[in-house]
């Protein structure tokens, strides 16, 4: 298991998520941005659904307390095995006593720390995913123990890998809504044409956008929301619904995120940019 | 029964969003409802199916979505529904407290209404309440059928936290918060029962097309069912509903 000397900002367990409860009004939760979480399952060749911390901003201070593998994907954050740097994207040996650190936040929002196997907390609804009052803890906090399953000799078939780091990337491709209609056509021309900034109100459930488009008075009944809808409030306000977001909602849902567009927002944090570009389907 | 035309939309890459005319009706809800259990048997489990007023939002993690051939399936599959409904629905009978202690806001409510908070509390127990949605949060029934004289609009400042098992009105809406939460709606009385608890084999047993109504408690009755809930005893009498 890991010790957490220090929990970090928000560190969370995350799969892929917990599926198949939409219709009781659970969220689906999972990693924010699930190909960081994919890439660190499949460089320990972990199942693809296998559990992993969630590190948001800053990082925790972990000591391990047995022999294992690890891979860091996601957000720079500059972390340490015992005080030496280490690189993410990378297959690292940890031995029983050595302790995890990280540092400043380079680059992204959102880094990810997978062990060989994954970590084994307990599972509630299908899913080892936090997600308050599913599970009975919203996250992780000092002194908690985090199980997994000790790996002696591993070795990796692909020990380490590139990635074009997408979480400078500020085009967020999407497509129409079910309610697109209800954008005017001056809301229209900026949401196509100008930056959109992330608010400070930005979370697991959901990115506001600073910027307000016209209000929209339509008024429909609630209706399905699922990761990466965008609504549009009464007061011209956009929200970006993450993996957290409510599995209903009452507002004009005017825009749909491509998947990989959620894996790029999860990697934003207030006061960010970003473009909207609209694909046909 | 009555035959609806519905449109069909695409949702992003993973969903499709099938919509009945935008109207609150018991007509609708039970074509959705058979739909539901039409495309349940035709569609891989891997498929949500999530109903809500008007509308049936079908959603898959795992395939790459052909919009137009579904769309197509679908439409197809609508045409041949079969006309009698087949679709289980249950009534459930949740206790509810109305004493002040709990119906933090039952005094405003009964002077803006101009009723007495007794017949408040008798109108409120006496309708059964259609579930025409679940969402929000874990466990969050959008009610329908709230008689018109109970209608009042939400609280002009929402509060930071309404406890868990508050029963509440809202415009043409009641409901019960399955758990601690922000909320704007007026308060009258609380459940004492846990709504959903994700430790329990079946989480949350009722559906989108069951039926609500509320019980009337004493506060001695409240703190028993508070514990017969907590160790799990208590279960809210269950009818099955016949048409």
């Amino acid at each position: 298991m890991i010790k957490v000397l220090k929990s970090g900002f928000f560190t969370t367990i995350q799969d892929s998520g917990r599926f198949g409860f939409r219709d009781k009004g659970v969220p689906i939760s999972g990693a924010m941005d699930s190909r960081a979480l994919e890439k660190a399952n499949f460089l320990l060749e972990n199942e693809s659904d296998a559990a992993v911390l969630e590190i948001t901003m800053t990082g925790p201070t972990l000591i391990f307390e047995e022999h294992t593998y690890i891979c860091l994907t996601g957000a720079e954050l500059s972390a340490t095995l015992n005080n030496e740097p280490i690189a993410t994207y990378k297959v690292h040996e940890v031995h029983k006593g050595d302790i995890l650190s990280y540092g400043r936040l380079a680059y992204g929002f959102r880094g990810y720390l997978a062990v060989k196997g994954g970590f084994k907390s307990d599972v509630v609804m299908d899913s080892r995913s936090h997600f308050y009052p599913i599970t009975a803890q919203r996250c992780i906090q000092d002194y908690h123990e985090i199980p997994f399953d000790t790996t002696k000799d591993f070795n990796p078939k692909i020990p380490e890998i590139k990635i074009d780091t997408y979480a400078d990337q500020r085009e967020i491709l999407v497509y129409k809504g079910p309610e697109f209609r209800c954008l005017e056509d001056s809301s229209l021309k900026r949401l196509f044409t100008e930056e959109f900034t992330i608010a400070k109100e930005n979370n697991r459930m959901g990115y506001q956008i600073t910027e307000s488009l016209e209000a929209c008075k339509f008024a429909m009944l609630t209706s399905a929301t699922v990761p990466g809808t965008v609504q549009l409030t009464p007061s011209g306000k956009l929200i970006i619904l993450m993996k957290d977001g409510q599995t209903t909602g009452g507002y004009p849902r005017v825009l749909q995120l491509a998947t990989e567009a959620i894996d790029i927002l999860a990697q934003k944090k207030s006061g960010d940019t970003l473009k909207f570009k609209l694909l046909s389907q | 029964m009555k035959s609806y035309p519905i449109t069909i939309k695409p949702f992003g890459q993973q969903a499709i969003l099938i919509e009945w005319p935008n109207e609150v009706d018991e007509g609708i809800l039970s074509t959705i409802l058979h739909f539901k259990s039409v495309l349940a048997s035709k569609l891989p489990t891997s498929w949500e199916l999530v109903p809500a007023y008007n509308s049936l939002t079908i959603v898959t993690r795992t395939e790459t979505l052909d919009f137009s051939k579904l769309k197509e399936e679908l439409l197809a599959w609508y045409q041949a529904l079969d006309k009698a409904p087949k679709v289980d629905r249950y009534l459930y009978k949740f206790p509810v407290c109305y004493d002040l202690e709990f119906g933090i806001d039952l005094k405003e409510v009964s002077d803006e209404l101009g009723m007495s908070t007794q017949e408040i509390i008798e109108s409120h127990s006496s309708h059964q309440y259609t579930v025409y949605g679940i969402g929000f949060l874990p466990g969050f029934m959008y009610l329908g059928g709230l008689p018109k004289t109970l209608e009042l609009p939400r609280r002009s400042t929402p509060r930071l936290k309404v406890v868990k098992g508050s029963v509440g009105l809202a415009a043409k809406q009641t409901g019960i918060y399955p758990q601690d939460s922000p909320g704007g709606w007026n308060i009258i009385g609380n459940c004492p029962i846990p709504i959903f608890n994700s430790q329990a084999p079946d989480p949350f047993m009722v559906k989108v097309g069951d039926k609500i109504q509320f019980v009337p408690i004493s506060k001695d009755a409240y703190k028993l069912h508070k514990i017969e809930g907590e160790v799990g005893i208590f279960s809210p009498e269950k009818t099955l509903i016949h048409d």
